[in-house]
């Protein structure tokens, strides 16, 4: 399986253990054209597995539709909580 | 289906992007990567797998060993269950209309979702039809330029014997003018060597006639009337002592 030693940093988040995170975190490229290319990366992979292909389902789309209400539903709990039944849970 | 569409959509903007980006940098030069021929890997059959539309197949494989078939919808109730009891999602006038929206939604995915995959499948095939069209006939279209390349080069090998055909032309042409020039040679000089000759007979002529003329004018001239009737009588008698003869002989 290992066919070659990689540096910790270039490893794959899946790959990387536990002990080894933190020079995993410390090797990453935080710069922002590092950020941007690796958003970019996120999502080829997320498009190429998905949607870039000959019969794709609802599902590509779905699950981006579904994330944007999770997350704009994070973003107004602070407005939602007081929508809340009970007082004490 | 809808990912079909927005991936129709999704390559026109994309082919779109970086073209008009290219005509700006009109300074960056081309064709500068080391070129594969490798043909392009053609598109994947289907993507991921998605459960339910929106979980995504790998969580039911990752929990698999441990929990087996039902493990993650156990997980997805129990958390369910937990965000509702503590009240982490709230049960509002927006759930109602999640509640009726998602159920319209579900339904018309099931009513319409065939249909809607199927027309979207044909555009595909219409645009890969075209492009396969242009590729069948751009193939032809070059197999034929190389037959009649061919054709071109075996038309070459019988350029000598042209050359040879139109050489011997040229020369047949210049033997023929060269004897016609010499034809008209030596016609000119007989008629000028016929012409001296025509004139020198001629001249002779002229002075032959000439000359009896003179000769016969001053013959005539000398005789004199006297001699003219000598002459006459001598002819009678001597006309008259034939005529005698003549006689003497018939009557003999």
């Amino acid at each position: 399986m290992a066919d070659r030693p990689v540096p910790i940093a270039e490893k794959r988040l899946m790959d990387v253990k536990l002990g080894e995170l933190g020079t995993w975190l410390g090797g990453r490229d935080f710069t922002p054209n590092g950020l941007i290319s690796a958003i970019r990366r996120g999502h080829d992979r997320y498009y190429n597995k998905y949607i870039n292909v000959k019969k794709g389902g609802i599902g590509g789309v779905a699950m981006l539709l579904v994330g944007y209400v999770a997350i704009s539903y994070i973003w107004e709990y602070d407005h939602i909580k007081h929508d809340r039944w009970r007082k004490y849970h | 289906m809808l990912s079909r569409l927005v991936f129709v959509s999704g390559r026109a903007l994309k082919g779109s992007g970086p073209i008009g980006a290219g005509l700006v940098h009109a300074s960056r030069s081309l064709h500068t990567s080391s070129q594969s021929q490798a043909p392009v890997p053609a598109l994947p059959e289907k993507g991921g797998k998605v459960r339910h539309g929106i979980i995504p197949e790998e969580l039911f494989q990752l929990l698999y060993p441990k929990t087996g078939v039902t493990g993650p919808y156990m997980l997805g109730t129990g958390l369910l269950l937990y965000m509702l009891s503590k009240e982490i999602y709230v049960v509002n006038h927006e759930t109602f209309a999640a509640a009726s929206i998602i159920t319209v939604i579900i339904y018309s995915i099931k009513k319409f979702g065939p249909s809607v995959a199927a027309f979207a499948d044909k555009l595909n095939e219409d645009k890969v039809a075209k492009a396969q069209e242009v590729k069948d006939l751009a193939m032809t279209s070059l197999a034929q330029a190389i037959e009649d390349e061919k054709k071109e080069q075996w038309r070459v090998e019988g350029r000598s014997m042209l050359f040879d055909a139109k050489r011997n032309n040229v020369a047949m042409l210049l033997e023929t003018n060269y004897r016609e020039r010499l034809h008209m040679v030596t016609n000119e000089v007989k008629r000028r060597l016929d012409y001296q000759i025509a004139l020198q007979n001629l001249h002779r002529q002229m002075e032959q006639d000439h000359m009896v003329n003179w000769v016969e004018k001053s013959v005539i001239s000398s005789i004199t009337p006297q001699q003219e009737k000598e002459s006459i009588a001598k002819c009678i008698t001597d006309l008259k002592a034939l005529a005698k003869t003549t006689q003497a002989k018939a009557a003999v």
